[in-house]
């Protein structure tokens, strides 16, 4: 008997296992992204834009259409496919770096609009693919490569608050939360919403994802886990920020996981 | 469902701004999305096709900078809708960024750059600055398609044609013009593309097509991020490659009096109708000179032009830009003893005056 490891119906087993490092929160973030892709049944007119960062690495992770764009310009491709065939549900996905920084003219600008898109941004608090630089997200005293003595908040200011700050942009109709990688069932119902907000056709869908960075972070398990767990929740508030009231949450359906 | 009423029905002549022709002929053409950032002198492209909107069912958004215009219409385009977009001078520069993804993956945009003075304002009226940004910009290898018009029956006439091109061979597509065309009224004949027998290429979609991909199809993974030297290089090769058979489909020219010239001048754009008109007169004169005029300015009319240098006249290059014409003319010429000489007027036009003199000095062979 042969047994398959769980994976969601929507990931392409050919590309299985992923080229993400281990330990990398990425994949739990995509598992998350294919089992709501699974349950709304939406395979078929899913478009997954990824961005330019370890995100890039999902280029084929989905037997769903994809499309790589560069550093930062995730965001307006999907605004460009959405608005031409409104029929597609389109999911824009990228790394702190992405959206906070090269790309934030795009998610001020979409989120204002209220583009029916669903954003989903990791957050590991530095920019992974290019050997861990501070991002907009980096705590304050963490070490990067480019703050070798920590990050110092008088010089490079505090860690960006995007959840809360799309939430203060958008009009009614946006769905907007920050979700871990910690709790990944919590996470798949974030993501789902943000997915299903897009459906209804109300607005922009944005869900942070705090994620780890094994590799740059150069932590062991056991640090990994505390760093996400206890360190990144200082700074970012996890749970839902703003939800339309006509996303109401259907009976027997938990928040968290 | 009901069919959209077509934007231009039969022939009609009409007396226009160069910015409302190209609207009118990207909506013929049947372009349906139009993503725009304002700048001079390209704006009444996007104030034209905003009015055309409502009532052909055609789609725009004003996004927040050009890169979100260009990479927006590529959306559009991966979509299956005829996308495009106008710019100018430092828009031109971030434009590149989309424009070098376009290229890599084959995606057929269509830009309109209405040419102005660098690089940042004042004068944003006129140059013919852009010639180098537009054929070889972006970190690439210039496999697009410019068409470098040089009247308002251009504008018309190669906008449709620059949907058409971009669809048949995926390359994306530019209509190089200036901010003359663009604010000049002139008369031009506008048509519906298939009154003239004018075949409109089909858009198709990269993404969302029917059925579930994995299950009744493959899904589309489309990507620029090569993780070997070896892959990049096999997929840059194999764009080149193609881009090289279809060019001598898509190249194009027009010369007079070149046959037993001693002097042809070289001239693209709104300069070359003051070539032109001096080289005519000319011509009747008894001088013997020619032009030549490349329409396309990639690829380039290299062949034609080398024919025409290998009788051993002079070449005088003449540009509203310090050499940028003329550097892709002796890139074409190389390897031949052709003179090549320059009358460069950075973002001023060249008068008629000027360019006789030199023309006259040059068949004296002074
Ligand atoms: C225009 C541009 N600038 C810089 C880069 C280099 N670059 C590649 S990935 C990256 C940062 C990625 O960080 P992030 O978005 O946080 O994603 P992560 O890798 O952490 O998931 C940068 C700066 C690029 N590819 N393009
Ligand atoms: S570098 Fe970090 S973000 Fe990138 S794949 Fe490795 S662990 Fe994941
Ligand atoms: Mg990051």
């Amino acid at each position: 008997m042969q047994i398959q490891p769980a994976m969601p119906r929507s990931w392409r087993p050919e590309t299985k296992p992923h080229k993400f490092c281990p330990g990398c929160g990425h994949g739990i973030v995509l598992k998350a992204l294919g089992e709501a892709i699974d349950e709304l049944e939406i395979q078929d007119r899913v478009v997954f834009g990824c961005d330019i960062g370890c995100s890039l690495l999902s280029w084929d992770f989905f037997n769903v259409d994809t499309v790589q764009t560069h550093h930062g310009r995730t965001t307006p491709v999907m605004v460009g496919m959405k608005r031409a065939n409104p029929e597609l549900i389109v999911v824009a996905y990228m790394g702190d770096g992405g959206g906070y920084a090269i790309g934030t003219q795009h998610l001020v600008n979409a989120a204002t609009r209220n583009d029916r898109i669903t954003v989903i941004l990791v957050n590991n608090t530095q920019y992974g693919m290019t050997g861990g630089q501070m991002a907009p997200t980096t705590l304050p005293g963490q070490k990067t490569e480019t703050t070798p003595f920590g990050r110092d908040p008088e010089l490079t200011g505090y860690p960006i608050q995007g959840p809360e700050m799309v939430a203060s942009i958008t009009r009614d109709g946006a769905y907007v939360a920050r979700g871990t990688v910690a709790r990944p069932r919590q996470l798949k119902e974030f993501i789902k919403r943000a997915l299903q907000n897009q459906m209804a056709g109300r607005g922009f869908s944005f869900v942070e994802a705090l994620s780890t960075c094994p590799t740059n972070w150069r932590t062991n398990a056991e640090d990994t886990w505390k760093f996400i767990e206890k360190e990144m929740t200082r700074y970012f508030k996890v749970g839902e920020v703003k939800v339309p009231p006509e996303l109401a949450r259907g009976k027997g359906e938990r928040e968290d996981g | 469902m009901p069919t959209k009423p077509k934007p231009v029905e039969g022939e009609k002549k009409v007396f226009m701004t160069g910015n409302e022709v190209v609207a009118w002929a990207a909506a013929a053409a049947g372009a349906e999305c139009m993503y725009g950032y304002p700048i001079t002198p390209q704006n009444e492209i996007m104030h034209y096709w905003t009015r055309l909107a409502p009532k052909f069912g055609l789609i725009f958004l004003q996004t927040e900078d050009e890169l979100s215009a260009g990479f927006t219409m590529l959306g559009g385009v991966l979509a299956g809708r005829k996308s495009f977009t106008a710019t100018a001078g430092p828009g031109n520069t971030l434009m590149q960024e989309p424009l070098s993804m376009a290229e890599m993956m084959r995606l057929p945009a269509v830009v309109v750059i209405q040419q102005r003075g660098g690089p940042s304002t004042g004068q944003v009226v006129y140059s013919q600055q852009e010639v180098t940004l537009t054929s070889l910009g972006g970190n690439g290898e210039g496999l697009r398609v410019v068409y470098s018009t040089s009247s308002h029956q251009d504008l018309y006439d190669y906008t449709i044609k620059a949907f058409n091109t971009a669809w048949r061979y995926r390359f994306p597509t530019f209509l190089l013009g200036d901010g003359y065309q663009g604010k000049m009224r002139e008369p031009v004949v506008m048509y519906d593309p298939e009154v003239r027998g004018v075949e409109l290429v089909p858009a198709e979609p990269y993404v969302g097509r029917p059925g579930t991909p994995g299950v009744d199809r493959p899904p589309a993974h489309l990507r620029n991020a090569y993780s070997i030297e070896e892959e990049l290089y096999e997929a840059v090769m194999e764009l080149v490659r193609e881009y090289e058979k279809v060019a001598p489909e898509i190249v194009e020219h027009e010369a007079f009096g070149v046959d037993g010239a001693r002097v042809v001048a070289v001239a693209h754009g709104v300069v070359f109708r003051a070539v032109k008109g001096v080289v005519r007169e000319l011509r009747q004169q008894g001088v013997p000179v020619g032009y030549f005029r490349p329409i396309t300015l990639r690829p380039f009319p290299a062949d034609a032009l080398r024919r025409v240098a290998a009788t051993g006249v002079r070449l005088l290059v003449v540009e509203s830009a310090y050499g940028q014409l003329a550097r892709l003319v002796k890139e074409a010429l190389s390897g031949l003893p052709a003179e090549v000489h320059g009358l460069y007027k950075p973002g001023v036009l060249v008068g008629q005056g000027e360019i006789a003199t030199r023309i006259k000095t040059l068949v004296q062979g002074g």
